[in-house]
């Protein structure tokens, strides 16, 4: 048995770069230092700013770039195309500790990520030459397109229409719900190629393409007045006979949906992550209230039913912790079921730890109703985690399509 | 010029403290601790003057137990060339006096032109190393530091201080040591590619019981206790009262 043991040992320790090990067990001394940078940035520059951001809707474009200097504009992305070149792991630590500070800019931040990492997995060397540089350093924003008015769940439905024109290709359609719309330059928009007559048949899926469209040939609805999420725009994506160069193909034709999908597995373990972050900073604050506010002349901390809902919120953070992690590693590990782990830990992290914040809130008693008390804005923040990047509905669709089948 | 710069390992300044119940120290199993807010200064200052073109090369060291490297990393992510940990024993309290003559073997070793301190350290505001050091060494000390400036051939520095009544700017000969305030720059983040190269950077580990230094603890802490709760104020009929109360109870006069 204990020969077993000693690879496994060296594993463990060898831990730079790719995850190795197929198990996550505890962050590495480089993780540990990067979670204290992350924090650090997150504690100065995101939690003192983010109530302003979220009641005047400022998309914080400075404090952005300046994550994009720290290296977490790109943090998957490969160092060849300005991205730091490191893992999915990783990268949950971080957004874990800056999605405490603010879930709202700290999602964004993700998904402008998720879309350098689609560029940079299925992009040309000349597509990634000419994009990711200035997208990785912020220069640059960049949307993820694909949900319309007509489909949301069903993806696949999409009605986005690309022509080939010869020397180019026009798009013609309407994207909703798109974060950071109007102030991204560039949009990834997933459109039909293919036969329409194949929407709604099993094969709708395969003619989809995926495009890099920039900024100018797009116009943009108004910015729609949300629960949350204020710190960035979010506007409908009209394109009328919009001219796309043929270079601008992401991948090949047919290939879209799959991009987006894979695009989506890395974004489940973001949102996951936002969730958590937001959470976890929600707990902080209320395990501080309770200890402090005293009512029957008892600190409420003193109150077991008090005792027994922390136990219960800090029990769901470390599983969602886990469960995240764990898909984070399996990603990185390029597992075959890594989409249902990543599903697995969207599904169970995002609804866990909106209850966490909500508990917290009533932790909070009136002051949780207020403004003045941050607790209100991350109950906002985080109701949309489990409608957005896949209903939690379509995650269980996800987790339960391997059992099933026959 | 290679600038020494001193990093210590001390309760994170955001903590909430509290005292042991034997009142030996304060509660430090399971507290966060990072970087002396004044050393992370100190360090910005020796960055800043090796991005001017003016240092060559800058050594962090720490004098601490075994977690310690912690910091000594994060000074390496942060823009340090090398760093040395003069490692000692869990609990084990190093006195001023002994750190500032452990960095004397350091500077004797590695010859820098100038050592930059944080002013004082967060946890024992001491603020007694730089100017113990100096003494030691025998150099000009400039400490407060909201300001530096290197001449040209890197023989004088002009230092600005704090003080209480204002600003005064001292020209110093080099090699000096300068301790640094709040206001000489504002602390960078370290990028993750810094972090992750730092693992590279060289990190030497010495045994602060063979560098041949006595360290042994001249004071003794007799008790810690948590400072007075803030009381009421209360209003005062007249001038007597006024004098009567600060003269019998406050007992300043």
């Amino acid at each position: 048995m204990f020969k077993r043991v000693v690879p496994i040992c060296k594993t463990l320790t060898n831990s730079r770069s790719k995850a190795i090990s197929r198990y996550y067990s505890s962050l590495n001394s480089e993780q540990i230092e990067m979670q204290s940078m992350a924090r650090d940035f997150s504690e100065k520059e995101l939690f003192p700013n983010a109530a302003k951001w979220d009641r005047e809707k400022i998309f914080p474009i400075e404090t952005l770039r300046q994550s994009a200097e720290l290296g977490f504009g790109g943090i998957y992305v490969s160092e060849e195309y300005g991205g730091t070149g490191l893992t999915r792991l990783d990268a949950s630590v971080i957004f874990e500790q800056l999605s405490m500070g603010c879930p709202s800019t700290t999602a964004y931040i993700t998904i402008h990520n998720m879309c350098c990492w689609m560029i940079d997995s299925f992009g040309t060397h000349e597509q990634k030459q000419k994009y990711l540089p200035q997208l990785c350093s912020m220069e640059k924003f960049a949307s993820y397109c694909l949900t319309e008015p007509g489909s949301g769940s069903d993806a696949a439905s999409l009605k986005t229409r690309a022509t080939d024109k010869g020397d180019h290709y026009e798009l013609t359609g309407e994207k909703a719900f798109i974060s950071g719309a109007g102030a991204s330059d560039i949009y990834l928009i997933m459109a039909r190629t293919g036969p329409s007559g194949d929407i709604n048949t099993s094969k709708q899926h395969k003619g989809i393409s995926c495009f890099i469209v920039e900024k100018d040939s797009l116009t943009f609805g108004k910015n729609e007045h949300k629960l949350g999420w204020n710190s960035q725009p979010t506007r409908s994506v009209v394109m009328d006979a919009c001219k796309v160069p043929k270079e601008n193909l992401l991948g090949g034709e047919g290939e879209g949906f799959k991009i987006a999908m894979k695009g989506l597995d890395g974004g489940r373990i973001n949102i996951g992550t936002c969730s958590l972050g937001g959470a976890q900073k929600c707990f902080d604050l209320a395990v501080d209230y309770v200890k402090n506010r005293k009512q029957f002349n008892t600190s409420l901390s003193g109150f077991q039913n008090v005792q027994f809902k922390l136990a219960d919120m800090a029990t769901d953070l470390e599983a969602s912790r886990l469960l995240i992690r764990q898909a984070a590693v399996s990603l990185d590990n390029k597992e075959t079921d890594s989409g249902v782990k990543c599903a697995m830990a969207k599904r169970f992290a995002t609804d866990k730890c909106f209850n966490v914040v909500n508990d917290a809130l009533q932790m909070h008693g009136g002051y949780g109703y207020l403004n003045d008390y941050p607790i209100e804005r991350y109950l906002r923040d985080l109701r949309v985690h489990s409608i957005l990047e896949g209903t939690n509905e379509v995650m269980r669709m996800i987790i339960s399509k391997p059992l099933v089948t026959k | 010029m290679r600038i020494l710069v001193g990093v210590k390992r001390v309760i994170d300044y955001a903590v909430s403290i509290r005292v042991k119940p034997d009142f030996s120290g304060v509660v430090k199993d399971n507290v966060k601790m990072s970087m002396n807010p004044f050393d992370e200064i100190a360090l910005e200052a020796g960055v800043k003057l090796k991005e001017a073109g003016v240092a060559t090369e800058i050594v962090s060291v720490s004098i601490g137990p075994e977690k310690s490297v912690d910091i000594l990393r994060t000074a390496l992510a942060k823009g340090s060339d090398r760093a040395i940990h003069i490692q000692h024993d869990e609990n084990v309290e190093v006195e001023p006096l002994a750190v500032a003559k452990l960095l004397k073997k350091v500077v004797e070793k590695e010859q820098p032109q100038m050592v930059l301190l944080g002013k004082q350290a967060i946890d024992d505001d001491a603020c007694q190393t730089p100017q113990i050091l100096s003494s030691l060494l025998k150099w000009q000390q400039a400490t407060f530091a909201s300001k530096i400036d290197v001449s040209e051939d890197k023989s004088t520095a002009e230092v600005t201080r704090e003080v209480d009544g204002g600003l005064e700017t001292l020209k110093i000969k080099l090699p000096a040591v300068v301790s640094c305030d709040l206001r000489l720059n504002e602390p960078r983040f370290a990028n993750l590619k810094a972090i992750m190269a730092a693992k590279k950077k060289p990190l030497e580990v010495l045994k602060m019981g063979e560098m041949g230094v006595d360290t042994e603890n001249r004071i003794k802490v007799l008790k810690v206790t948590e400072p007075q709760k803030r009381q009421g104020g209360g209003k005062v009929a007249d001038v007597n009262e006024l004098y009567d109360k600060l003269k019998n109870e406050a007992k300043l006069l």
